[in-house]
Formats: structure tokens, C-alpha cells, sequence
């Protein structure tokens, strides 16, 4: 029987605050164990929670980066149960009064057609402690209780492993671009809770839901996909009924596993969290904080092939980096050629970005250096080769490429006559070489352009030295 | 009343019993909660709920960090400790 | 120098004067706090060492010619109150070995005035109760009605004050638990209003219905300590940003006239003069409503017509509040751990063993409001019938500027009765948790003695930030000492 696969994912999103979403604690990764927490997110007597209004505000600008509807008036809650990485034996949660409602996230379908993935809505709450199984005990670390996490979760749009992987990656290159998460993987800054069930094709009914809890790799999602797709169909064919129940993935094993269900699961017991007021954002609060929002990746994509035009593949992966794509923009403005901006920041920069592993937010190049560069070298003040050479230090240090060509003397030799004498001396040097060029070795011009080149010290416009080169070789 | 289910709400809550107490407290609390019941006398359709201390929204407080404990004072009042992590029975999941 | 006996206003003054110093009003203080702990047994734990050394130290800087709103005070503070460096404990087993590494904020507040902490007083467990009774230290006697209970849950605060153990102290009202003790002893007990008092590191008892306030001998050291505590801080969440003004300039243009509540009217409310109402509490009431019109009050009957629903509302909404913030005494993080090889187990035992009868009937109470199938019923129907409530008081207070009621429907009754009677208890805190349902603000103000010598009090009930109205008419009603 034809099947159909049946997805919906729930994403949660770390948000780049400076502190907890309830306290004044850091937030960094990777800190020792019990280093970056305090009475309030220890659960200790008397401590009390505060709300992080960076963290409502990234949550809003999030909503709105998908479309999502700001409620007017949304509460946090409750949700008790017991578990050791819980350190009030309560979470601070948003159960039906969330930020953000509705939405959505457009994806490239199976079939190559664009579709939009709903969003159902979008809450705010705190992660929980890390625990650690060793031999005989367990070890519970607070550094990342009541961090700020939103969670983003999507209808059951999603037909395939590769269209859920395509969601995340959509998903993931907005929360960047709006600057509300790193979205760093390795991190777990986004991880994902995965619903996934089958049924015939063209049954409207869904088939029983298996929840897989807790990933954080695209890899491992997509793998665990594919592996429970499988073993739904399998069990189907042979007639096996389906549990509604939680797995978890083992990447070493390469398949899903049922979880020990925690015991109370069922009875959450929310209620309305009363050390909190609720949250009631007005039009105008709601409208400031839309004007600090970038425009979204796709839009930005499309409007770049027709400003600039440059090829789709180029505006792909500007627009995907949202410090790569300000950068060329303003390049090419700057030195008003679109089509090389592009070509440099996609060649020269992002291979600088490459070798020297400096992230290009934490490099010294600025767009107004890089458009001057590029002005400088679309007006022939300077040669490509000087251009290549001077990024490295515009990257490195900064600075004014016009000054900096002016008072080393850079600019390029165009004069006809100071290259003549270099190309006589070069051919008067080197008859052998000369010879060689005449008895058919075309390879033999490139050495003695490179010698007229270190002549001039690389000042002189390289096609003129080759033209007068073959002219006077003729 | 019924519902009242003592061994099901001791489990949610945490609380180990003793015979002696199951039975006080299942009593008690059955005449608790038969008293607490009157307010169902009441008509509340349209009421909004009081679900805070007062009506004021929006108390937010700026992204600024804030000096927390250090790890030997949280330490020192844990139970137990393994290294920097506070020590608990194996977490079987 | 009987130097326990002093009111706040009168220590000051002395040292002031230089007629004596902190250490010796702080020594003569724990002198008897220590002496009447086999007795009375108002603290849990009493710090001379700190105490005298904080004493040292406001007298150097008094020499100094430094000065503070309290500047040298001997002050008792409730046991659910984080001081940091000391034990904490709430009264409950469950805490002990627990040392608080931070200040609540009202702890805070009153150092920087400059106060002297005495020690810790004894409380019920957690605060659930109000005979203090409940205390894993064993219960408190009531200093004035010897025999009887302080009342409760702040106990031990009402006894150290009343006992003359200490000059003033701080408790907290969930239900009636700074105004009921302060009723039984005979002292000046302020519920301030929701959010007028930073609440953090006080042990949560009710989120939405606790306040800290005062516990004094007289009007005007409460007002001197609400001016201290009161204002909105960042670190709760559910305070709020409105002007502390100066509360003892409440009276100051009232005072020494011959009609100092002319123009105010006092509203009395008819549900809190029903049955059950003490004959000689109901006479007590009855003069301060005389004395209060002979001052030139008018006064003017009102209702709150949904009183009687006050106590229901009150359990579910407390106890399910409870069973969540108590939670987290799980044996993981600091205080009592009973070890097991399974930690459901573990979270059992611990509990089991850490908490007392009381916490547990109200932690099971609470945990049944809220669980699946009974959330509509109780917990989120009591939440609506909080509404009918609140408004009952905005009605009210549409017709008159305070109301005025007894505090408790009886005296202090003898220790040891009603124990096991846990809806008695309760019905007990009739009169009170109507305003912490409310949020608005109350005082409570000794109106007498009964034959048998045991004092009553009048409840004072203002509208939301009421306090200097509050004051004002206290300061005019207040007996002498």
C-alpha cells in the first residue's frame, strides 16, 4: 500500500540574551559545572523569578521574521513535575496564552514546488539542568537551567525526512537573520522534539503519532526519519498496530528506541505561574520592535537577483548569511558594480573568511573599505593583483583603501611609455626566453609579462604589458 | 466525595505515606474537600478569573547579568556531590 | 533600663541622645529573648554574636555621626526569611543543614537602616497554620495570655514583641498570619498591600497572597518600618513601581485635633459580626467603633456579601500555590535527603520525612485542586469566585475609606486544642484572608483585653496603597500602652 508520512516538529531555539530568561545569569556554553547559576534559577528558598525583556522581545521579533500573529496578551505557567535537572520541580512555561500565533515557514516540497510549512505558535520558557549518568549515581549541573528557550512548533505540514530537514534549515537561517539565536548546533541551541506517523494516501484521518525526543543534529533527524519511517511501514504491511508512545534516537545503533515514560507524565497540573504578571503588548510596543527586523532571507534573495543582477545561485548564498549579504549590499552600492561586489565577497572574502577562520562579523573589514576597493578597481585606479593584495590587510586591520593606494604609490601604470621601456629591457634580458616564444612555447610570453610585471612592480595593467608583448614579438 | 484518589495525589506530589496517615489524611481531606465544594454553589460563567496578587502587566526586568554563587557555596549545600555536579541516584531514562 | 521593653521610637531616641548605646539596648535584649526561650520559646535560633556585633557596629558609626532610620534597632525576623550566612529553615525539618548564601530584600532594606538582627523567630511549618503549633521546633506561647497560643503562622514574632523579647519584628500574611498573632498579643501587625513589600527571599508560602510587614508595639513603629521595607524591586517580579511615601507623617496634621477622623468614614462590614463572633471580642470592636465616632468618623454599614465563600476560595487557591512552590524541597539541592538507590523513592522519603501532618494535608489538598478532572471544579472555578471577592472589597471601598472589623472571631484559645480538627483551624482565618484574596492592605491594632486578660484586636482594612489612611486612623484609635 502507498503511504503517506505525516510530520510536525517541535523547535526549540536558545536566545542569544546575555542573561537567563528569569535571572541574571550568563548564558555562555561550555562553562564548568555549577558555574553560572544563582538562587533564582537554583530553585532555592524564597527566590523569585524576573522576566527578561530582551527574551520577550526576541521571541516577538521571531514571530514576526514567520508571519506570526502577536497575541495581545499572553501569561506564563506551570508545568510540575519531578525530575532532578528541574530545579524548582516546576517549568516556566507558556501553556495557552503564548507570544505568537500562526505563521509560517516556505520550504522547497518534494517536488521541487515552494510551499508553505504552517506554524502553530511559538512559546517562551526556561531550559532545565543537565544530567549526567556515570557509574552508580548521576550528576546534575544548573548552568543551563532557565536559560531562555522559545519553542517553535509547526503543524503536521511536513511529507519527508528531506522536507523536514529543509524546514529546519529555513527555520534555522531566520532565527539568524533576525538575530534572535546563534542556532549553533553543536551547542544545542536548536533542538528539535519530532511527530512523525503514516497513513494511506488519501485517508484525511492521522495514523498513530510516535513522538522522538530531544535531537540536535540535521543529520540525526533526518536519519531517525528515515529509520521510523520505515519501521511504520513495516509494521503496517505486517499488520502490526502502531503504540502512540515517545522513542529516542541512538545514533550509534542507527535506530529509535521506546522511552521509560516519565511516571507522572500524564498530570502536569498547570497552572497560571503567580510570581509572573502577564504580558500585555501594545500595537505601538509590538510595531518598534517589527522596525529592528531584518528583511526575510527568501524575499531578500529575490530582490537581489533583480537589484543587482546577479546569478541565483550567488544571491543564494548571500542572502542565506545575513553579515555576508549587508556587506555586499553595500559594497555594491558603494562601488555601484553588483555583479563584481558579488563576485569578490563571494571568491575573495569568503576564502578569507575560510583560511583565516576569522568570522566575517569579527573581522576588520568594513562594506564602505571593501565598495572603495572595488571603486578603486573598476575605475583602474589599481589592478586586480593589487586589489587581491590589499584585502587581506583590509580584513586583518581596516582601513581606507584610496589613502592607502595613494601613499604607497599603488596605483596603476597605464603610461605606454614607461612600459615600453620595461618590455624592452625584458626582452633585451632574456633572448633565450625570446627565442622560445618565436620557436612556438606560448608558455614562454608568461614569463616575461611576469618580468615587465615585477618591473613596474606590479603597478603596470597587466592586458597592456601582454598586448605589447605579442605586438612586439610578432 | 469522590475522585479523591489519596494514593494518586501522594504519588503526584512526592509523599510517602504511612498506613496510619493514608487513612487521617484520606478522611481529612475528604471533609476538606466536601467543605471547599460549596463554592460551587455559586453561578461563575461570566466571571473573569484573579489569577495574580494585582492586575498590573508587563514587570520585566533589562538583560543585565548579575552576580550569582559560586560553585563551592551551592556545593556545600547540596547533600551530596560528585566533582562540581550535585550527586544523585542513577537517573534510569 | 528595662531595655525590651522600649518601643523602637523610644530606642532611637535614647541613642540618639547618647543616654545609651545599641550594644547595651541589644545586650539587655537578648538577655531576655534568652531567658525566656525554655518559656515563651518565641525564636528558633537566637545570633548575640552577630547581633552584638552589628550592635558595635552602629554605634561606631553613630559616634561617627553617621545616621539611619533604624540605626542600632534590635529587630526579630520570621524564620522563612533568607539572611545570608545563616540557617533558614521555614520551621520544616526539611530545611535543615540549609545556610541562606543571599539576603531576602527586606533583610537588605533593614541593614542598610542600619538594624540589629536578634535571631530567628519560630513559626508553623512553612507558614501553614495560625497557632504556630505546626513548627518542627515545637509550638510558642503566647507572653500576654500565658497558656494559649500566639496565633500564627507568625508566632514567634507576635511573642517576641509582645513578650518584650525584642523591640519590633518582621512577619509574613498569607491569610491572616501577621495580624491574627499580632491580635492575640496584644501589638500593631500590618498585611501591606500585594506587591507594596519586595517578597524575594522569603519563603514562598502562597505566591499571590503573601506580604511581609511589620510586628510592633505602636503605630508609629510600624510606620517607621514600612518605611524601610516598602518599595518595588527588581528582583520580584510582582512589585510595583508606586511612591513610598513617608507613613509617619500619616497623622501629623490629624494629630492633637479634637476630631482627628473628621471626614472619614469607616465602613462595617455586616458579614464579620456574624455567629461565631466571641461576645467579648464583638464588645472590644463595639468601643473602638464608639471611640472611633467620638473622633468624628462617621460610620456606615457595608457588605461583602461573598464572605462566607472566602475561606473555600482561600484553601484551593493557598494550597494549590503551595503543593508548587514546596516542591522544591526535594532533597536534591540543599537541606534534608533521605538517600535511596531510586530517586522517585528518594523524592518520597525525603518528603515524607522532612515535612509535617499540616504541610502534607495542604501539599495533598493542593495537588488534588489541580490535578486532570478537577482543575474546572476547584482550582479554576475558586479563581473566578477570587473575583467576586476582590470586588466585593472595590464595592466597599466605593462607600467608605477603611473598614473596621475584629481581626479574629475569638481570643487566643489554649494550646494544644483543635489540633486535630484542621477545618476549625481554618475557619479560624475568616476574618483575614478575605483581604489577601483581595490584595489590598490591613492592620491590626490592639482594641483591649478580654476578663481573662487576653488581648483582642481591631482590624483596619484599606484600599489598594491605603497604608497612609491606614496609619492615620490607627494613630487616632491607638490605646495606650
Amino acid at each position: 500500500m502507498d503511504y503517506e508520512v505525516v510530520i510536525g516538529l517541535e523547535t526549540h531555539v536558545q536566545l542569544k540574551t546575555r542573561t537567563k530568561m528569569f535571572c541574571g545569569c550568563g548564558t555562555s556554553f561550555g562553562a564548568p559545572p555549577n558555574s553560572h547559576v544563582c538562587p533564582v534559577c537554583l530553585g532555592y528558598p524564597g527566590a523569585l523569578p524576573s522576566m527578561n525583556r530582551e527574551a520577550i522581545r526576541y521571541t516577538v521579533m521571531a514571530g514576526l521574521m514567520l508571519g506570526c500573529r502577536i497575541a495581545g496578551y499572553a501569561k506564563f505557567d506551570r508545568k510540575n513535575y519531578f525530575y532532578p535537572d528541574s530545579s524548582k520541580d516546576y517549568q516556566i512555561t507558556q501553556l495557552d496564552q503564548p507570544l505568537c500565533l500562526g505563521g509560517g515557514v516556505e520550504i522547497s516540497g518534494e517536488d521541487g514546488v515552494r510551499r508553505t510549512i504552517r506554524i502553530h505558535h511559538i512559546h517562551l520558557e526556561e531550559d532545565v539542568g543537565k544530567l549526567t549518568h556515570r557509574a552508580g549515581c548521576s550528576g546534575v549541573d544548573f548552568n543551563r537551567a532557565g536559560v531562555p528557550l522559545m519553542e517553535i512548533v509547526s503543524e503536521p505540514d511536513l511529507r519527508s525526512a528531506d522536507e523536514a530537514i529543509a524546514y529546519l534549515t529555513a527555520l534555522r537561517e531566520m532565527m539568524i537573520y533576525a538575530g534572535v539565536s546563534e542556532c549553533n548546533l553543536e551547542e544545542g541551541n536548536m533542538r528539535s522534539d519530532v511527530n512523525i506517523s503514516i497513513r494511506p494516501r488519501g485517508q484525511q484521518a492521522y495514523g498513530t503519532k510516535i513522538e522522538i525526543k530531544n535531537m540536535n543534529t540535521f543529520s540525526g533527524i533526518h536519519a531517525a526519519l528515515l529509520f521510523e519511517i520505515e519501521r511504520q511501514k513495516s509494521a503496517a504491511a505486517a499488520g502490526q498496530p502502531l503504540r502512540q508512545e515517545t522513542r529516542r534516537w541512538d545514533p550509534e545503533l542507527g535506530e529509535t528506541f521506546v522511552m521509560r515514560t516519565k511516571e507522572n507524565a500524564d498530570d502536569y497540573r498547570y497552572f497560571p505561574e503567580p510570581d509572573l504578571m502577564p504580558i500585555a503588548l501594545s500595537p505601538e510596543q509590538v510595531a518598534a520592535w517589527a522596525a529592528d527586523l531584518p528583511e526575510a532571507p527568501a524575499k531578500r534573495r529575490t530582490r537581489m537577483i533583480a537589484e543587482y543582477g546577479i546569478p541565483e545561485y550567488d544571491a543564494g548564498v548571500l542572502s542565506a548569511d545575513r553579515a555576508l549579504a549587508d556587506l555586499f549590499e553595500a559594497a555594491a552600492k558603494r562601488c555601484g558594480n553588483g555583479k563584481l561586489a558579488s563576485n569578490w565577497v563571494m571568491a575573495e572574502v569568503l576564502a578569507l573568511t575560510a583560511k583565516t577562520s576569522v568570522a566575517l562579523t569579527d573581522s576588520a573589514l568594513t562594506a564602505e573599505a571593501l565598495g572603495d576597493l572595488l571603486k578603486l578597481l573598476a575605475d583602474k585606479t589599481i589592478n586586480g593583483p593589487t586589489a587581491k593584495a590589499l584585502l587581506p590587510e583590509l580584513f586583518e586591520k581596516g582601513g581606507d583603501p584610496a589613502a592607502i593606494v595613494r601613499e604607497r604609490g599603488l596605483g596603476q601604470v597605464s603610461d605606454a611609455d614607461a612600459i615600453e621601456a620595461f618590455v624592452d629591457a625584458a626582452l633585451a634580458a632574456n633572448p633565450k626566453v625570446v627565442a622560445d616564444f618565436k620557436a612556438g612555447k606560448q608558455a614562454a610570453l608568461g614569463f616575461l609579462v611576469g618580468q615587465v610585471m615585477k618591473q613596474s612592480k606590479g603597478k603596470a595593467s597587466p592586458q597592456l604589458v601582454q598586448e605589447m608583448l605579442r605586438s612586439r614579438l610578432a | 466525595m469522590a475522585g479523591f484518589d489519596i494514593d494518586r495525589v501522594a504519588h503526584l506530589a512526592r509523599l510517602a505515606l504511612t498506613d496510619e496517615e493514608r487513612t487521617l489524611f484520606g478522611g481529612q481531606l475528604e471533609t476538606i474537600v466536601a467543605y471547599v465544594e460549596r463554592i460551587s454553589a455559586l453561578d461563575v460563567t461570566s466571571l473573569p478569573a484573579t489569577l495574580h496578587g494585582h492586575g498590573v502587566n508587563n514587570i520585566f526586568r533589562e538583560d543585565t547579568p548579575r552576580e550569582g554563587l559560586d560553585t563551592e557555596t551551592v556545593l556545600d549545600n547540596a547533600p551530596a556531590r560528585v566533582g562540581d555536579e550535585i550527586r544523585m541516584p542513577r537517573v534510569v531514562e | 533600663m528595662e531595655f525590651a521593653k522600649m518601643t523602637v521610637t523610644e530606642a532611637l531616641r535614647g541613642m540618639r541622645a547618647g543616654a545609651f548605646t545599641s550594644v547595651e539596648l541589644t545586650q539587655g535584649v537578648l538577655q531576655a529573648a534568652q531567658a525566656a526561650q525554655n518559656t515563651i520559646h518565641a525564636y528558633v535560633t537566637l545570633d548575640a554574636e552577630g547581633a552584638l556585633a552589628q550592635a558595635a557596629e552602629a554605634d561606631r558609626m553613630r559616634a561617627a555621626g553617621q545616621e539611619l532610620p533604624l540605626l542600632g534597632v534590635p529587630i526579630a525576623v520570621k524564620d522563612n526569611m533568607n539572611v545570608k550566612g545563616q540557617p533558614c529553615t521555614a520551621s520544616s525539618h526539611i530545611l535543615e543543614g540549609y545556610v541562606a548564601p543571599y539576603d531576602a530584600t527586606v533583610i537588605a532594606q533593614l541593614r542598610a537602616a542600619g538594624a540589629v538582627f536578634l535571631g530567628r523567630t519560630n513559626m508553623d511549618e512553612f507558614a501553614l497554620g495560625s497557632t504556630t503549633q505546626t513548627s518542627y521546633f515545637g509550638p510558642t506561647e503566647n507572653p500576654v495570655a500565658r497558656g494559649c497560643i500566639p496565633g500564627g503562622s507568625s508566632g514567634g514574632s507576635a511573642a517576641a514583641v509582645g513578650g518584650d523579647l525584642a523591640l519590633c519584628a518582621l512577619g509574613t500574611d498569607t491569610g491572616g498570619s501577621i495580624r491574627q498573632p499580632a491580635s492575640h498579643c496584644g501589638l500593631v501587625g500590618v498585611k501591606p498591600t500585594y506587591g507594596r513589600v519586595s517578597r524575594y527571599g522569603i519563603v514562598a508560602c502562597a505566591s499571590s497572597l503573601d506580604q511581609v510587614g511589620p510586628m510592633t508595639k505602636t503605630v508609629e513603629d510600624a510606620a517607621l518600618l514600612m518605611n524601610v521595607i516598602s518599595g518595588q524591586d527588581a528582583m520580584d517580579a510582582t512589585s510595583l513601581d508606586e511612591p513610598v511615601p513617608d507613613y509617619t507623617q500619616a497623622w501629623i496634621e490629624s494629630e492633637g485635633s479634637e476630631k482627628p477622623l473628621a471626614g472619614i468614614t469607616l465602613g462595617i462590614p455586616k458579614e464579620y459580626f456574624g455567629e461565631g463572633l466571641d461576645p467579648e471580642v464583638h464588645t472590644r470592636i463595639e468601643e473602638a467603633k464608639m471611640r472611633a465616632e467620638r473622633l468624628g468618623a462617621t460610620l456606615r454599614p457595608v457588605s461583602l456579601p461573598n464572605t462566607a465563600y472566602g475561606i473555600p476560595t482561600y484553601y484551593i487557591c493557598m494550597t494549590a500555590e503551595i503543593s508548587a512552590n514546596l516542591a522544591r524541597f526535594d532533597g536534591v539541592r540543599y537541606g534534608l535527603r533521605v538517600p535511596c538507590d531510586d530517586v522517585i523513592e528518594q523524592y518520597k522519603r525525603t518528603r515524607a520525612e522532612g515535612f509535617g501532618a499540616e504541610v502534607k494535608r495542604r501539599i495533598l489538598l493542593g495537588t488534588f485542586v489541580l490535578s486532570s478532572g478537577f482543575y474546572d471544579a476547584y482550582y479554576n472555578r475558586a479563581q473566578k469566585v477570587r473575583t467576586l471577592i476582590r470586588r466585593d472589597f472595590e464595592a466597599a471601598f466605593a462607600q467608605c475609606d477603611l473598614l473596621l472589623a475584629p481581626v479574629t472571631p475569638e481570643p487566643a484559645w489554649p494550646l494544644g486544642v483543635y489540633q486535630n480538627d484542621p477545618i476549625r483551624n481554618y475557619l479560624s482565618d475568616v476574618l483575614t484572608v478575605g483581604v489577601n484574596l483581595a490584595g489590598c492592605c490591613a492592620l491590626s491594632l490592639p482594641a483591649g483585653k478580654t476578663a481573662a486578660g487576653k488581648p483582642v484586636g481591631v482590624q483596619l482594612i484599606g484600599p489598594n496603597f491605603g497604608e497612609m489612611m491606614l496609619f492615620r486612623v490607627a494613630k487616632a484609635l491607638e490605646l495606650p500602652r
